[in-house]
């Protein structure tokens, strides 16, 4: 037992600045500004968030019961926060005792380090990838790069994404942002020997990438992958794909490195009955995904003889520290919240910065990478990122409460951000409204509006620290006078009267009629 | 020096300590324990396995090695592989060539076979998911993977009406493959194509007696 555990509790930290994949360079508006002017990317999304959408819709209705499994789904989750170092414990002796290691990193780097010391034992130069958001979120890619190591993505979208030297937009489908014209155009470009004949057709794309990737499956001795599933009861690792990529790379190779988020545990093998009907029909909208591969530590005579399962913290501490946020590390990654959210489908998933785009994004984001880790972080922007239209809540197969973490986010940020303009500015309002005297006069200064509005009556740009605000909408110009100066005045005097005399007439009128 | 195991571990109880959150019992209030008569389970299964564009054929017991015959035929498959456990019996009236598959076999070898005929464990007709568990007349997960073409035999006595009592029946430390439809992708676009590095063909013989 840890010492840590036996004095104060401190908190933990998180994801360390400056490395990995949990923050964009940028703050969200400004970056949702530019993908915003991209029309294609628009149509894109557009599109298929539309259709998928309509996919989930149609399974998840299906299902009488859809309401009790996310019920399930979602309490499950809850205790397996509260049972995590047990059930942690519990996973690693199974999957010793079939044969497996587990190791443990405190971060990002840690993991790294550990996977390449891992190839590089085997003497493999290359390794096989099964898509993974866990891998992604820690840079493994560029790190092994680093190391000469050449990892290879297979799966058809991480593939198109690996290929075009892009970053991934969406966590189920990661070129969403691309068409086929431009893989089309990328696959010519990258892949070698690839037919130059080569047209557009889905199918034909897809069949360049199985040849492409054959021959790598046949002859690729290690290979990495994420998780869906850890069964602490059993020892039971499980991946849920589509493409068969997956139970490629986890039956060819001699060695597999499977690296998983400590929050991926589930206390029961019994448990994977309400996550293999949740999972699927929220993330593809398919009543079940093609393939589901689960193993139990090494089974003599069939796949990999060499296992390693690399449990990864890399913030996931910091986040369940939290008393609000720690709901975020519910998600099991179906990205149902990201099609049906009005600001991703518009400004796509880089505008996020981050591996984890979109609503569940927003507060995964900031809660295992913080968001005062550097000045101006673009990661305090994320909470912001959202209209609380709550269509994510709703959409949420372990029915995280998106929309109320973000406000308490948005709660943190100010509370964090010290005395910003923002805070000040309340603070004399505050005061101006309990005073009239200061009221009036302060209502007399507003009309200095009117000389920057211009000939439209409206303000584009205000000056700092009110930017922030104009940045997104205009701003009316005050009125001429004030409602209050308007009602002393002749003007208003006589309106008021007229008003008065109407009043009476229609009352009589009335009365008369009767 | 700490571990970083116990560096990990002595964070999730610093954090439980300091947003320590009420125990909750799990609602199971999801449907459990389903049965179906046999001819609603079939339609059903057959249902689904169609709408993945997997090919079904349902025949009994003792014509099984016709109807294995009559499908490998269809699909040109004239040398196939099958795993050591399956009943022989399965192959009588095949005249392709048969490579019983052993652990001596590199799993890249598979490639040259045209197809792969296997039993399976248990299968959800909700879902119209197989799932195999690496017994001996399924074989390990390679020899199912690596040829195009899958044929699978299925008794309908071991499809389950939906999930929780497919899950119900699975041995949990055997390999375990859910195999629903042949591989597909809808990465482009998201149009659906079928066949990407899994068999891009699914052939399911139902037998309906056992």
């Amino acid at each position: 037992m840890s010492s840590t555990f036996l004095g104060m509790p401190a908190t933990p930290p998180r994801s360390p600045y400056g490395t990995g994949n949990l923050r964009g360079d940028r703050k969200f508006p400004k970056a949702a500004h530019d993908e915003l002017r991209n029309e294609q990317l628009r149509r894109n999304l557009g599109r298929a968030t539309r259709t998928i959408r309509a996919k989930r819709l149609a399974v998840t209705a299906e299902l009488p019961d859809w309401e009790a499994l996310r019920d399930a789904g979602s309490a499950i989750k809850t205790e397996t926060m509260n049972r995590l170092p047990e059930l942690l414990e519990q996973l690693e002796r199974n999957v010793t005792e079939r044969g497996g290691t587990v190791h443990w990193a405190r971060d990002g780097v840690e993991a790294n380090e550990i996977v390449t010391r891992l190839v590089k034992a085997t003497g493999s130069s290359d390794v096989i990838k099964v898509k993974s958001m866990a891998t992604q979120e820690i840079g493994l890619n560029e790190h092994l790069e680093s190391a000469g190591i050449t990892p290879y993505e297979t799966d058809l979208a991480e593939l198109i994404v690996q290929l075009a030297h892009d970053k991934p937009s969406h966590i189920l489908v990661p070129a969403i942002h691309r068409n086929r014209d431009e893989i089309r155009q990328i696959f010519l470009k990258e892949i070698p020997g690839v037919d130059p004949r080569l047209d557009n057709v889905p199918a034909h794309l897809a069949a360049a990438a199985r040849a492409y990737l054959r021959e790598k499956f046949m002859t690729t001795k290690v290979a990495v992958s994420g998780a869906n599933f850890g069964i602490a009861e059993t020892g039971t690792l499980a991946v849920v794909e589509s493409e068969g990529n997956g139970r490629m790379c986890l039956t060819m190779p001699d060695t597999l490195i499977t690296v998983m988020g400590i929050e991926k545990v589930l206390p029961r093998y019994q448990d994977l009955e309400v996550f293999l009907q949740l999972l699927p029909r929220s993330s593809t909208g398919e009543r079940m995904n093609p393939y589901t591969s689960m193993w139990t530590g090494v089974t003599p005579g069939d796949g990999p003889q060499d296992f390693h399962l690399v449990l990864l913290d890399n913030g996931r501490t910091a986040a369940l520290a939290d008393r609000i946020g720690r709901e975020a590390l519910n998600c099991i990654r179906c990205s149902a919240c990201l099609n049906v959210c009005p600001v991703y489908e518009r400004a796509g998933g880089h505008a996020y910065g981050s591996t984890y785009p979109g609503p569940i994004g927003a507060v995964l984001t900031p809660q295992l990478a913080g968001m005062h880790a550097a000045k101006n972080d673009p990661n305090s922007s994320l909470p912001y990122a959202s209209s609380l239209c709550g269509a994510c809540f709703d959409a949420c197969p372990v029915k995280i409460d998106i929309p109320s973490l973000l406000v308490e986010l948005r709660h943190q940020n100010t509370e964090q951000s010290g005395a910003t303009a923002e805070k000040l500015a309340m603070k004399a309002a505050a005061t101006v409204m309990r005073h009239p005297k200061f009221f009036t006069a302060a209502q007399k200064g507003a009309g200095i509006g009117r000389v920057i509005g211009g000939r439209d009556g409206t303000i584009s740009h205000l000056p700092p620290p009110f930017e922030g605000w104009s940045a997104s909408r205009d701003t009316a110009v005050p009125p001429k006078q004030t409602f209050r100066s308007w009602l002393a005045s002749d003007e208003g005097t006589a309106t008021m009267r007229a008003a008065a005399d109407e009043h009476a007439k229609n009352r009589k009128t009335t009365e008369e009629e009767k | 020096m700490t571990t970083a195991r116990a560096t990990v571990l002595g964070r999730i109880r610093d954090a439980l300590a300091l947003a320590p959150a009420p125990d909750t019992a799990v609602p199971r209030a999801y449907r459990t324990g389903r049965t179906l008569p046999d001819d609603a389970r079939l339609a059903l299964f057959t249902d689904r396995l169609v709408d993945y564009k997997a090919t079904v054929h349902t025949c009994t017991a003792d014509r099984t090695a016709q109807v294995v015959a009559e499908v490998l035929r269809e699909r040109g498959a004239r040398r196939i592989g099958v795993p050591a456990g399956l009943d022989p019996r399965w192959l009588d009236a095949y005249d392709g060539e048969v490579q019983q598959d052993s652990g001596d076999i590199p799993a890249p070898r598979l490639d040259a076979l045209d197809g792969v005929l296997t039993a399976s464990a248990v299968s959800c007709a909700e879902t119209g998911t197989i799932f195999l568990d690496g017994s001996p007349d399924q074989g390990r997960r390679a020899l199912s993977l690596v040829p195009d073409l899958h044929v699978c035999v299925v008794d309908l006595s071991t499809v389950e009406a939906g999930v929780p009592e497919a899950v119900a029946r699975l041995v949990p430390q055997r390999p375990t493959t859910l195999i629903s439809g042949p591989s597909a992708t809808s990465d482009i676009e998201l149009e659906r194509v079928e066949g990407v590095h899994g068999p891009r063909t699914l052939a399911v013989v139902i037998r309906t007696d056992v």
